[in-house]
């Protein structure tokens, strides 16, 4: 059969018409999809939003609370003629803003319908009650209340986090939690407890009429759902002790950690400059503020910044040292102003020489860990440097260095230890000896450390040998902590060492000016603080303070580790901030007699010395 | 009685109009004052006839439209069509280039002018003069499409408007320009061009908005009507062709709810596909027609079996070079253009609640002025562009699928009248205007249902707008006036 072309084109018409109403057939009778749709459409789902979870410090004070704020909502086609000015005024707005917004909404009326838009954001209680006192004259607008995050104390603005809006692309990293509208714990806490937080939303299911009036509840409210409010969480952090710390590092570059050795519980954890409280709850105004501050206070130093650990590092070494049977207690090495190799030689400052293990810790001796890690590194029972250097790398370690601890807390970094197989790269297989490498005997070098890293350390030799993985959420009723938490931690150095290390420590801080004792500036009477200091060299400038303690010498309550960008040697800032903190958690306050100490940490800026990114 | 006739053996008027069209014409503009009513009473009140309401506007254009209509039928004489087409042509082309300059801006298109209180656009007016330009210039005696010249100078007539109508952002209405390929190919034009042009339309938009699958089931839809109609084998078709084709429409559903029984996800189940059997198909399919197409020496089988393997490999490809290969940027404009972006503030939110609209209606539709979705402006454009989403939500799937019927008759009654016509000029403007009518039909309930891409342009007679139903209803009229005078005579 031939077709003319008259009836062929009347088959393609029957064809496009079969086409049309076979799609009619699957969209109106086949596909549930757009029925279910529909029924959302006429009845009009009321978001209920949960209240947040609170979150509490260790002694149960409230770091983060809610306060309620309003959302002025607008609906356009709604809206009628009014007085611009008294709506201004109402709302302490600029004329322009509403002309502006006013202008958007005629622009685009054909697309928003009958679509209810945001107006105006986290307006005050007080604010809103103005308006709504003559919010009648206003048809359209309507208020929303929200509950948004409220800081009783300035402590912990890095740590705590943020909220906010969440946007498109994280609804799409959580399909079916989030919807347009909700908010979200975007860093810190906020971000890390987010599911415990955020609790549930309900809603109240409402019926239009046929004047798209919302006229009555559906079934009576029966099918209604109540917002379940979220958990409340307690953290290890000391708020006191936390807003003391951020104060003590206030215009300096650095971080500030304190751990309780008993439980891994962290009390403070200071990353400076920080973000302020204030900032927080209005995250959206001052974030292109934040973003653009230099000195990166968004970023986390105290777990994301890799940072040489300098001096604090021989403790680590004399440990190793101990345990190999390559040192004891009365074995002395001489120090010449340093350690002489060849033409060589690295440095150290003038002191008594020869000198035992004990004063090598006390005096920060560099001379003392360089023979001690040329004797861990040669020792004859490996078969080489390279065997050497692998166990050395294991024993580091074992102290928790060069990987992530597994803290709770998010963003976590893990530093760097170098390895055997890191120099044979580096170097070329065999092209290296443990004096190429000898920087690593004071904490120089390939290493990097974040302070809780150091923190950690402290902790571990306050503890004598191990250590519980640092952590910022506490046990709770409200909330279980992983069982991680509980395990203890040894190091691959046995615990009768540590008090030969700690000895040393102790005379570091208690010997009293004059007596070459390195950390005599953060004695505190009746304290028995155990410290080491370090100097660890940046290239960019002067070099950095660091300091790590614990306190009382037995059953240590704190331990600490400051870490100061280019504040010089370590007593000149890291140690007394550690020892104030130190102080101020055993016993409450400061003496009068450190009072000034305390002035001139408090009042220090040091913000000169750091470059600028 | 017409005022031109002369002659003693004339048909009366009665007998000369095409009654038929006339019906279809009161049915259809009736059904879009009463849909307009029904997208725009709830929000703004009144009865019908209110002239506040768009939809008494509407009655008054179609009053304005019958007095123009009766002008046609009774006044004008119709050979003046003829004889005014270049200047009518010519005139509407300097008024397309003028609104250019002067035409107020409309939702970003500036193609109104204004005329007092009312507005109009001329692209509306342009479908008329291009098709009466077309019918001039192709019912030449010595016009041939095949020959070089003559198929430039029909190109240009076609192409200027639409190419002004771009330029006016009007991309739409130029859309609608393409519908006269249908009326080319009826006067002789090859229909490979149609075939091939319109396939790769077809599988590139089915392959994006829909799956593979269905782009190559389309192709293989098609597949089957063309070996039915080969060889008049109707029988071969309508026995194992369409139940074949309905049991392949139907497995990706039956997929689904296979596999919403299966609790397990590693289940064998979900390693097969749909495609797989329908390639499987198409593979025993295409051996067939090589070796009917050897035996019998015929050219066209081969082509069809080629066109059959490219058809999926272009699928395929388009698929492939959409979702891996171009950027997201570039993925996010053509999602755009296509529709098929979520945007909740912008195109696809219309499409969504116009689909959600339109599927709520079910069968029989919530009845009259009774619908939920629509009357309440959750669909923009609801009485213009989208109004077929009322008639789906209110008229269910039997009222709308029984609309789409009577514009296949209004169409189908067209072309039958102009295969009647002894005219060429009255042929070729009936198969104009029939094309018109079909490209806004296919666009405008297309993107209703989300066929097509959110193109604007207005369902001729039932979308609100009094310029568009004035020039569908000069439009049709005129093919009627020029029937009538042909009837007269023979």
């Amino acid at each position: 059969m031939i077709l003319d072309r008259k009836t062929k084109l009347l088959f393609g018409l029957g064809a496009v018409a079969v086409t049309l109403i076979a799609r009619l057939f699957v969209i109106q009778i086949i596909d549930d999809k757009y029925k279910i749709d529909s029924s959302n459409n006429s009845m009009v789902y009321s978001t209920i939003y949960p209240t947040r979870g609170i979150i509490h410090d260790r002694n149960g004070n409230i770091l983060v609370g809610n306060k309620v704020v309003y959302d002025l909502l607008v609906t356009p086609k709604e809206v009628k003629a009014f007085d611009t000015l008294e709506f201004c005024t109402a709302l302490a707005i600029e004329p322009e803003f509403v002309k502006e917004k006013m202008d958007e909404y005629r622009r685009f009326r054909s697309r928003i319908g009958w679509q209810t838009l945001t107006f105006l954001k986290q307006l005050p209680p007080e604010r809103y009650m103005k308006f709504a006192e003559i919010s009648y004259k206003f048809p359209g607008f309507r208020g929303q209340a929200r509950s948004v995050r409220e800081y009783p104390y300035n402590a912990g603005g890095n740590l705590l986090g943020y909220v906010s809006e969440v946007d498109a692309d994280f609804i799409k990293k959580h399909p079916d939690e989030y919807r347009s509208g909700d908010y979200a714990g975007k860093t810190g806490i906020e971000a890390a407890m987010e599911k415990e937080l955020r609790g549930e939303k309900g809603y109240n299911i409402y019926l239009r009429n046929s004047s798209n009036r919302i006229e009555t509840r559906f079934r009576d409210g029966e099918m209604d759902k109540e917002a379940v409010p979220g958990n409340d969480i307690t953290t290890t952090i000391d708020a006191e002790l936390q807003h003391y710390g951020q104060m003590l590092m206030a215009n300096k570059v650095g971080s500030l950690v304190a751990i309780e050795p008993s439980t891994g519980e962290i009390l403070t954890m200071v990353s400076s400059p920080g973000i302020d409280v204030e900032m927080l709850a209005d995250i959206g105004t001052h974030y292109s503020e934040i973003s653009r501050n230099p000195y990166k206070p968004m970023f986390n130093r105290a777990v994301q910044a890799p940072y040489p650990p300098g001096s604090v590092f021989k403790l680590v070494n004399a440990l190793i040292g101990l345990q190999e049977g390559v040192v004891y207690p009365g074995t002395l090495h001489p120090c010449s102003k340093g350690y002489h190799f060849g033409k060589n030689k690295l440095g150290c400052h003038v002191h008594k020489s020869p000198l035992n293990l004990e004063e090598s810790i006390m005096m920060s001796c560099n001379a003392y860990y360089c023979y001690v890690l040329r004797d861990i590194l040669d020792n004859p029972k490996y078969g080489g440097v390279a065997e050497g250097m692998d166990a050395w790398h294991d024993y580091v370690q074992s102290f928790g260095f060069g990987q992530k601890l597994g803290s709770d807390f998010p963003s976590e970094l893990g530093g760097f230890v170098p390895d055997a197989k890191y120099y044979d790269k580096r170097y070329r297989k065999g092209g290296w000896k443990s004096l190429t490498v000898i920087s690593l005997s004071i904490g120089q070098g390939e290493l990097g450390c974040t302070p809780l890293h150091l923190a950690n350390l402290c902790a571990t030799i306050a503890n004598r040998g191990f250590y519980y993985i640092p952590h910022i959420i506490k046990d709770s009723d409200n909330y279980k902590i992983d069982n991680k938490y509980r395990e203890k931690h040894y190091t691959a150095v046995d615990t009768c060492h540590f008090p030969k290390v700690i000895n040393g420590m102790y005379r570091a801080v208690n010997s009293g000016y004059g007596s070459g004792g390195t950390a005599s500036v953060a004695e505190v009477k009746g304290l028995e603080i155990c410290g080491k200091t370090g100097t660890a060299q940046n290239p960019r400038g002067d070099d950095n303070s660091v300091f790590i303690c614990f306190a009382p010498r037995e059953n240590p309550q704190i331990a600490v580790a400051a870490y100061v960008e280019n504040g010089g040697f370590g007593a000149a800032w890291a140690a007394p901030i550690a020892s104030l903190l130190v102080e101020k958690y055993l016993n409450g306050e400061i003496s009068d007699k450190r009072k000034p100490l305390e002035d001139k940490m408090l009042n220090a800026d040091l913000m000169y010395k750091v470059k600028k990114n | 009685m017409g005022l031109y006739d002369s002659r003693n053996n004339r048909r009366s008027f009665s007998q000369t109009i095409d009654w038929w069209l006339i019906a279809c014409y009161f049915i259809i503009t009736v059904i879009g004052i009463m849909n307009i009513y029904a997208s725009v009473h709830s929000v703004d009140g009144g009865n019908i006839f209110d002239p506040s309401l768009r939809s008494g506007k509407q009655i008054i254009w179609l009053g304005i439209s019958l007095v123009a209509a009766t002008l046609i039928l009774l006044a004008i004489p119709p050979r003046l069509y003829e004889g005014l087409s270049v200047p009518i042509y010519v005139l509407t082309i300097l008024l397309l280039i003028l609104v250019i300059f002067i035409g107020g801006d409309v939702k970003g298109s500036r193609s109104w002018i204004s005329l007092g209180p009312v507005k109009f656009q001329p692209a509306e007016i342009s479908k008329i003069a291009t098709s009466l330009m077309l019918a001039k210039l192709m019912s030449q005696t010595d016009y041939k499409i095949g020959k070089y010249k003559d198929f430039l100078i029909t190109a240009m007539i076609i192409l200027v408007p639409m190419l002004t109508i771009i330029l006016q952002k009007e991309t739409g209405s130029a859309l609608v320009y393409c519908g006269f390929i249908f009326m080319l190919y009826r006067e002789g034009l090859s229909g490979w061009y149609i075939v091939a042009a319109g396939l790769a339309i077809l599988i590139f938009i089915l392959t994006l908005t829909t799956s593979s699958y269905f782009a190559i089931f389309g192709l293989y839809f098609l597949l089957i009507i063309y070996l039915g109609l080969k060889d008049g084998r109707w029988i071969l078709l309508l026995s194992a062709g369409i139940p074949a084709a309905v049991l392949f429409g139907m497995l990706p559903w039956l997929f689904g709810i296979i596999g919403e029984k299966i609790d397990n996800p590693d289940s064998f189940f979900f390693l097969i596909k749909p495609i797989y059997f329908l390639l499987a198909m198409i593979a025993g399919v295409i051996p067939f027609i090589i070796q009917s197409a050897y035996r019998k020496r015929h050219f066209y089988s081969y082509i069809v079996a080629a066109g059959m393997v490219a058809g999926i490999l272009f699928s395929f490809s388009t698929d492939f070079i959409f979702n891996n290969i171009l950027q997201d940027h570039q993925r996010g404009r053509i999602e755009v253009l296509l529709g098929l972006k979520e945007d909740p503030s912008g195109v696809g939110y219309n499409v969504n609640q116009s689909m959600i609209a339109i599927g709520s209606g079910g069968a029989f539709g919530k009845g009259y002025l009774q619908g939920t979705q629509t009357t309440f402006g959750f669909v923009p454009e609801q009485s213009t562009d989208f109004i077929f989403c009322t008639i789906g939500e209110e008229w269910g799937f039997f009222g709308s699928a029984a609309v789409i019927l009577l514009y296949v008759f209004l169409i189908w009654r067209i072309i039958h009248d102009a295969e009647e016509s002894r005219e060429a000029f009255t042929r070729i403007y009936g198969y104009c205007i029939a094309s018109c009518i079909f490209m806004h039909l296919f666009i405008n309930i297309g993107m209703t249902i989300g066929l097509m891409p959110v193109i604007g342009i207005p369902l001729p007679f039932v979308s609100y707008g009094g310029s568009a139903l004035l020039s569908f209803s000069l439009m049709l009229f005129i093919f009627i006036a020029l029937r009538k005078n042909e009837k007269k005579y023979f």
